[in-house]
């Protein structure tokens, strides 16, 4: 991950559960809302970048002068005054913001370049922007809802990766890393190589292939329910998530 | 390292999800449906080289309430031997923690695909009475389904149906499969809180949408076999609504459309069982799915069922269609005797 997207980090610890970060938010200290602020820029800055992109069809450059706007008034302490974990999903709410927020913002066409253009916040936008396609561009536009739910997974489920990697170097396991990226982490399914193949490639029997595969699977769905679960307010929120993230049909 | 690809996104949110069966003798062959509580999926018993069905709760961590349920649904199943409900095999833990049980992998239809497959009404009716006898079968052994549907009845190649997915059953306290010895004996009548409304509603009876669960027993499900029967016959539920809020509301409140206003061709007596088994107070219900299951016998027989009180018009057309070709044996062999008679005249 590009260092940039490591920011304000010797200004604490993060919190690690979304109902500290919450209340972190509504902190009176303005170092504990930065702190808080930090982890839901962390969180969700891709997804929002990537749906003003895809879903409302805005410009690079607009784009990230929105996300940056968006998330200046997520410092406020009363942003999120109105969430409240029992009425609902936390993506849904920030979602729900972000539509309320851009939408204000357009019609009112009082949004100013913020620092004259100068980027803000130091986010990856490079990496993020080569993550979109044309084909993303037209399927996704207009439908704000499903690109945001389809960008926070992309999301989750790449800092999960990411996680596994560094476990799996921490733990002297690269090779299993390897492995799992040329199968599962494979651009299309056309690209995905056979078992067979792999197990010819790295000399060992296509019992031990599947078995790597299913160990690091197994490591994976523990790093993304962790992660899940900083990012939820409560077990049932959890639950709902992993559901909805979890699975083919999953959408 | 390079972002996710949506291809890339989407098989590590499909494999992420399989159950883990290292250790076991079943390995992942596809996923096969989704429900509330838990998925099922199709897999090969390696052991002995067949596919077979495995369902787990779905959610990881989930509550013990829902594992106990899944776990509970099975005991509930490997209870009740019944060449209309579905054979359990197994029941265990998975190595992930997730509780799972495997079953008989139906492969067929759901009641309401088969329906729709241009059926004729009494090839309807004479399966129909297999899911009543199904039903019926788990009443007398104390086990109330309440969640019976279209989609919860399976039908086979060779016309077989099942029911499927007793996963909030409700066991009758000192009923056989209440009080049979082993882990059965564990289902509690008191699984469900009081208050509760579980099940489906347009197929729910009204003291369930009521959370009435004390009132919930045999006549319950019949209440749900005379809504399939509705839809059978009209192509959707006696009770309708925007919202789940507004089926229930008009389960309780509202009587369903009369059939033979959707589809005049419903015949008056079957209209009328129907409207027995949909009756809002039990006790005005049939009193088990065997009872019901009879009465479809006898209009299929062409006699009177007992929901219908026949007009003198009624009878007189049921006579005329049960003896049909006797009739018209007599009619001709009149026809012929009076011929002969004018041609003897003349």
């Amino acid at each position: 991950m590009s260092d940039d997207t490591d920011i304000r980090a010797g200004s604490g610890s993060f919190p690690t559960t979304l109902l500290e970060i919450v209340d972190g938010a509504r902190s009176e200290d303005a170092a504990i809302r930065a702190r808080a602020h930090d982890a839901i820029v962390l969180g969700y800055w891709r997804p929002v970048y990537k749906t003003l992109r895809i879903a409302w069809g805005r410009s690079n450059e607009d784009a990230k002068d929105l996300t940056q706007g968006f998330f200046e008034r997520a410092l406020s302490r009363d942003f999120f005054a109105d969430y409240e974990p029992a009425k609902g999903r936390f993506r849904t709410f920030l979602r729900v913001c972000l539509e309320r927020w851009v939408s204000n913002e357009l019609r009112a066409a009082v949004r100013q370049k913020r620092g004259g253009g100068k980027v803000a916040l130091p986010l990856d936008w490079e990496s993020a922007e080569s993550e979109i396609d044309r084909a993303s561009l037209e399927a996704g536009a207009g439908d704000v809802e499903r690109v945001f739910e389809r960008e926070w997974a992309r999301s989750l489920f790449s800092s999960a990766v990411e996680a596994l990697h560094g476990e799996c170097a921490a733990s002297g396991k690269h090779e299993l890393f390897v492995l799992f990226e040329r199968y599962d982490l494979a651009d299309s399914d056309g690209d995905r190589p056979t078992y067979q193949s792999l197990a010819d490639e790295l000399g060992i029997k296509v019992t031990d292939v599947t078995n790597r595969l299913h160990a690091v699977r197994r490591s994976l769905r523990r790093i993304v329910l962790e992660k899940l679960a900083e990012m939820t307010a409560s077990e049932e929120e959890l639950r709902e998530e992993a559901r909805s993230l979890l699975g083919a049909d999953a959408g | 390292m390079k972002g996710l690809s949506d291809a890339a996104l989407d098989h590590l949110r499909t494999v992420t999800d399989l159950p883990d069966l290292s250790g076991t003798r079943y390995r992942v062959v596809r996923k096969l449906a989704r429900g509330g509580m838990g998925s099922v999926y199709v897999v090969e018993d390696v052991e002995l080289g067949r596919e077979i069905a495995l369902k787990v709760v779905s959610a990881p961590g989930a509550p013990a309430e829902i594992e106990e349920r899944l776990r509970r649904e099975a005991r509930v199943l490997a209870g009740l031997e019944h060449p209309n409900i579905v054979p359990v095999h197994d029941v265990g833990r998975l190595p992930d923690g997730r509780s799972f049980y495997v079953m008989k992998l139906v492969r067929g239809q759901r009641l309401d695909e088969w329906a729709r497959t241009g059926r004729s009404r009494a090839e309807i009716l004479r399966l129909y009475q297999k899911v009543c006898e199904a039903v019926a079968f788990g009443n007398a052994h104390g086990v109330v389904h309440r969640d019976l549907k279209p989609d919860n009845v399976m039908v086979g190649p060779f016309g077989e149906a099942l029911v499927m997915d007793w996963g909030i059953a409700k066991v009758l306290a000192g009923e056989p499969v209440a009080s049979a010895p082993g882990p059965a004996g564990e289902a509690s009548p008191g699984a469900t809180l009081e208050g509760a409304i579980l099940g489906t509603p347009g197929y729910m009876a009204p003291e369930q949408a009521a959370g009435d669960n004390h009132r919930i027993g045999p006549r319950t499900d019949v209440y749900a076999l005379g809504a399939i029967l509705y839809f059978l016959l009209a192509g959707r539920p006696p009770h309708a609504g925007r919202t789940p809020l507004e089926v229930v509301h008009s389960v309780l409140k509202e009587p369903p459309p009369p059939l033979r206003r959707l589809d005049p061709r419903v015949p008056r007596a079957l209209e009328a069982i129907v409207e027995k088994a949909l009756r809002k107070d039990p006790d005005g219900r049939y009193g088990s799915a065997l009872d019901l299951a009879a009465d479809i016998d006898r209009f299929l027989d062409g006699s009177a069922p007992s929901a219908h009180r026949e007009t003198i018009v009624d009878k007189t057309g049921r006579f005329i269609a049960k003896n049909k070709i006797l009739l018209l044996l007599v009619l001709a062999y009149l026809v012929a005797r009076g011929l002969v008679m004018i041609f003897a005249n003349r």
